[in-house]
């Protein structure tokens, strides 16, 4: 595999190669949270966060201790093991910290840890054989374009609930999944910019 | 007496109570596959080996759980099995286990496993536990073999690799990408709703 710069990774994983709306993953809370902005922009810097300090951390223990002892086939059960551990663990530091930011992201933590976006970004960091830098290039970007999906759907659905008609079965998960798509195609144009397969 | 319930509970899970199209939940490791109709099967014959197995081990192991760690134990139970399969998919077919990549780990995070393991293995003796977990696997699996059919066959006008569609027939290469899976889904959706919502509408008038 070619290098790759910490900004292409990042930026390629923000638009060209979102891990929502090319990958599918982290659909379920996506669809399920996006009705409001202000809860998904509570939801989108919690996976965000957690999305970018646990690909780092994964990438430590996977390469520094999985590796070395010859255990790689438990990776799936040590990941989210791993990811669990830091979302209870910041769920505790935030409490501690700051009363206002608990109140804000607080209930967003448990669902986190069965988030498939995060997992997803860990496992694609071993595919694809990241260094240190570039799995870290890719939490942030993984997280970030998450975030920036979510909050963009959550933006359409609160203007689209004001006034539109929508025929009786689409509505809810069905018009989701078709702004999800619309969305994607847009998506789409980034290709040419940076690739990364 | 209580093969019948088996039986009511495996329909209810294929028909009625099915979550893809109730709630549109846990799609998502198992959607990202659906451009190939064999990598889907192999996925979905994965999580019905997953969901089933999970749920009988916890539910005979469900009177030792502490409550508190229950969703942990829960996970950590889902993960073994996860890695059996990707383990047997290593060994047995390399090429597919490369091409689903990541994906079969993800089994773990599909929220259709979690849920049933929660709702129904933590409350319900092994062997209504096992048919629950199997139906909705099975439920959960013909809905997404469907939609890979449809995209496979407009987007490269084959089925299970055998070309269908003759050559004049003009790929919707849009299909085989992202935004496909997208919109099958929501028609998809959308038909199953439109169906299910017109006999109540007529008992109304």
């Amino acid at each position: 595999m070619q290098e790759l710069g910490f900004f292409t990774i990042l930026f390629s994983a923000v638009f060209t190669n979102n891990i929502l709306l090319t990958n599918y993953l982290g659909m379920c809370s996506f669809l399920a949270v996006s009705r409001e902005v202000k809860a998904s922009l509570g939801l989108g810097t919690a996976v965000f966060f957690v999305t970018a300090a646990t690909t780092a951390l994964n990438w430590v223990v996977y390469y520094r201790i999985l590796v070395p002892l010859d255990l790689v086939y438990l990776r799936f059960i040590v990941f989210i093991v791993v990811i669990a551990a830091f979302v209870q663990l910041v769920e505790m530091i935030i409490e501690r910290v700051s009363e206002t930011l608990y109140q804000a992201l607080g209930i967003f933590l448990p669902l986190i840890t069965v988030n498939c976006a995060i997992l997803g970004a860990c496992l694609f960091m071993v595919i694809r054989d990241y260094t240190f830098g570039q799995a870290c290039a890719y939490g942030l970007g993984a997280g970030l374009g998450w975030a920036l999906a979510i909050m963009a759907m959550a933006g359409i659905r609160q203007r689209l609930s004001l006034r539109s008609r929508i025929p009786r079965g689409l509505e809810g998960p069905g018009i989701a999944l078709i702004i999800a798509g619309t969305m994607a195609l847009a998506f789409m144009g980034f290709n040419g910019m940076v690739s990364l397969n | 007496m209580t093969a019948t319930k088996n039986w009511k509970l495996f329909k209810d899970n294929l028909g009625p109570q099915n979550p893809i199209f109730v709630q549109v939940l846990g799609i998502c490791s198992t959607l990202a596959v659906t451009n190939v109709v064999k990598n889907t099967l192999v996925m979905c014959l994965g999580l019905i080996f997953t969901t089933a197995l999970s749920n009988l081990a916890l539910s005979l192991i469900r009177n030792s759980i502490p409550p508190r760690v229950r969703m942990m134990v829960e996970v950590l139970v889902i993960a073994c099995m996860v890695i059996v399969v990707d383990i047997y998919l290593k060994a047995f077919y390399p090429d597919i286990s490369r091409q689903l990549g990541p994906y079969v780990g993800l089994i773990i995070t599909n929220c259709i496993v979690m849920g049933h393991t929660e709702a129904v293995a933590l409350t319900s003796p092994p062997l209504p536990a096992l048919v629950d977990g199997f139906s909705a696997g099975v439920g959960y699996s013909y809905v997404l073999l469907l939609i890979a059919c449809c995209r496979e066959l407009l987007g490269t006008g084959a089925v299970w690799g055998v070309q269908v569609l003759g050559p004049h027939w003009v790929n919707w290469s849009i299909m085989v990408m992202a935004p496909g899976g997208f919109f099958v889904l929501a028609v998809f959706v959308w038909i199953v709703k439109g169906w299910g919502e017109r006999p109540a509408q007529k008992a109304q008038a």
